[in-house]
């Protein structure tokens, strides 16, 4: 049964030295800001951290590195031109990286919320990323093994939530949503309002409240640009 | 590089300077299908949009969630929800649908996709893509979709200088950066000629200020006519 709580730091109390945590978002649209903020405050640290990317700038997950809490991440591309406290952190030896095809990386989060224990793709065959990887041949066509990624927490961010956790999104702000909080054992959802149960369309339900455990409403999230 | 015959390739020289690549996007858009479902990475291939005629009903993917994306937004319709996979952002077109990342790659590694277009650091005539990595030592690796988007669409389409800035050409025998996909490119469109690849070979389709025989001197890969016309060439 999906909670609703107060604030941010409510939402993430619970999160654990050493967790593995999912965060959503690719680039500023989806990104859960204030919960991971929260995190931040919470102090939480030793943690595995599948996200797209490795932090932009000084905020967000880029900051929750600076401060030496991310002991390894998971994500498809950690080197972008603002990205400089990863790069810091990981030539000195601070964090370990698992670099993971996009598309291998969102059929692995998948995969985990589906109960699916691992599947073969042609993604990456034959590239340094697959190397040590079983392969096999299937009707012709070359396929690497690639296992599911599951996570103890997933913070995500949503457009609408109602009374029982079922949730809408905006435009590409969806991306990594919906997988990662059904990969999570516990999903945390930041969304911009709440409503009624009854007042969503059962039809436009995206994630059905069934992955969805906490809920904090946090009504004009700041945009990433905006913060100093 | 010179023992290769290039006398019996009959190939049409296109024009007299090399593509610049606002002409190397435009040589690629007009060789897309009206209708086709197309993805246009990030960087330089995303020019290709620009050249693409509205009437054709070419509908635009971007991998991180979206089927109909417009033009580049600007002023006050930039929504930050609303970005593409190089997060820039973009508009939606009547028709656009949302859809998660795991469908989205989905929908490209299931075939569903017509074309793909990249940029690459190298092609190997056998089709094999370098786009991800220089293997420079202590370079972070990043990867992002590029190994998804090179073996996902029904065609993958490189557009890239034919020339690396030291002269090296990009068109090689074999691959000597780190490899995106295996066997995966059907054709290259550069400043200087467009290329199938096919059973292992580079069919010059049409060149740019230059003849297929200055082509040959450039590369050390083996160049054959255009695909289906050179069948019926001798030896």
């Amino acid at each position: 049964m999906t909670r609703f709580v107060e604030t941010a730091l409510e939402a993430v109390r619970s999160i654990e030295d050493g967790a593995t945590v999912m965060i959503g978002g690719f680039g500023v649209a989806g990104q859960p800001v204030e919960l991971i903020d929260a995190l931040i405050e919470h102090g939480a640290g030793g943690l595995t951290v599948v996200n797209n990317n490795a932090g932009n700038g000084d905020v967000g997950l880029a900051r929750l590195i600076q401060l030496g809490r991310v002991e390894k991440i998971v994500c498809s591309f950690p080197r972008q031109s603002d990205s400089w406290h990863f790069e810091e952190q990981y030539a000195a030896g601070g964090i370990r990286l698992e670099v993971v095809p996009q598309g291998n990386l969102a059929e692995r989060i998948r995969a985990a919320g589906a109960g699916i224990g691992g599947f073969f793709t042609p993604t990456g065959f034959g590239t340094a990323l697959a190397e040590g990887k079983e392969t096999r041949r299937i009707g012709g066509r070359d396929y690497v093994l690639e296992m599911p990624l599951a996570a103890d927490v997933a913070l995500t961010k949503a457009q609408v939530s109602d009374g029982v956790g079922n949730l809408t999104y905006r435009k590409t702000a969806r991306n990594f949503g919906p997988i990662m909080a059904a990969a999570a054992a516990h999903s945390v959802v930041q969304v911009a309002r709440t409503v009624e149960t009854g007042a969503l369309d059962p039809e436009a339900v995206v994630t059905p409240g069934i992955y969805v455990d906490t809920v904090v409403e946090i009504p004009a999230p700041e945009a990433e640009g905006a913060r100093a | 590089m010179t023992q290769h015959s290039t006398a019996g390739l009959a190939v049409p020289r296109r024009s007299d300077e090399p593509l610049d690549r606002e002409g190397i996007a435009r040589a690629v858009a007009a060789d897309i299908p009206r209708g086709a479902f197309v993805n246009l990475g990030i960087g330089q291939p995303t020019r290709v949009a620009d050249h693409l005629d509205p009437a054709d009903g070419v509908t635009l993917h971007t991998e991180n969630g979206m089927l109909g994306m417009g033009p580049e937004a600007t002023g006050d319709r930039i929504d930050p929800d609303l970005i593409n996979a190089g997060k820039i952002p973009v508009t939606e077109l009547p028709g656009a649908s949302y859809f998660h990342h795991a469908d989205s790659f989905a929908m490209m590694r299931g075939g569903h996709l017509d074309i793909c277009v990249l940029g690459a650091f190298q092609v190997a005539a056998g089709g094999d893509l370098a786009n991800w990595s220089t293997g420079a030592p202590g370079a972070i690796p990043a990867v992002g979709g590029a190994m998804d988007l090179a073996i996902g669409a029904k065609q993958t389409f490189v557009m890239m200088s034919l020339l690396a800035k030291d002269g090296a050409p990009k068109l090689v025998p074999e691959c000597s950066y780190p490899l995106t996909g295996v066997g995966c490119v059907s054709r290259v469109y550069t400043d200087l000629a467009v290329f199938d690849l096919a059973e292992g070979r580079a069919h010059v389709r049409q060149t740019h200020g230059i003849d297929a025989g200055e082509l040959a001197e450039l590369l050390e890969v083996e160049l054959a006519g255009p695909l289906g016309a050179d069948r019926d060439a001798p030896g």
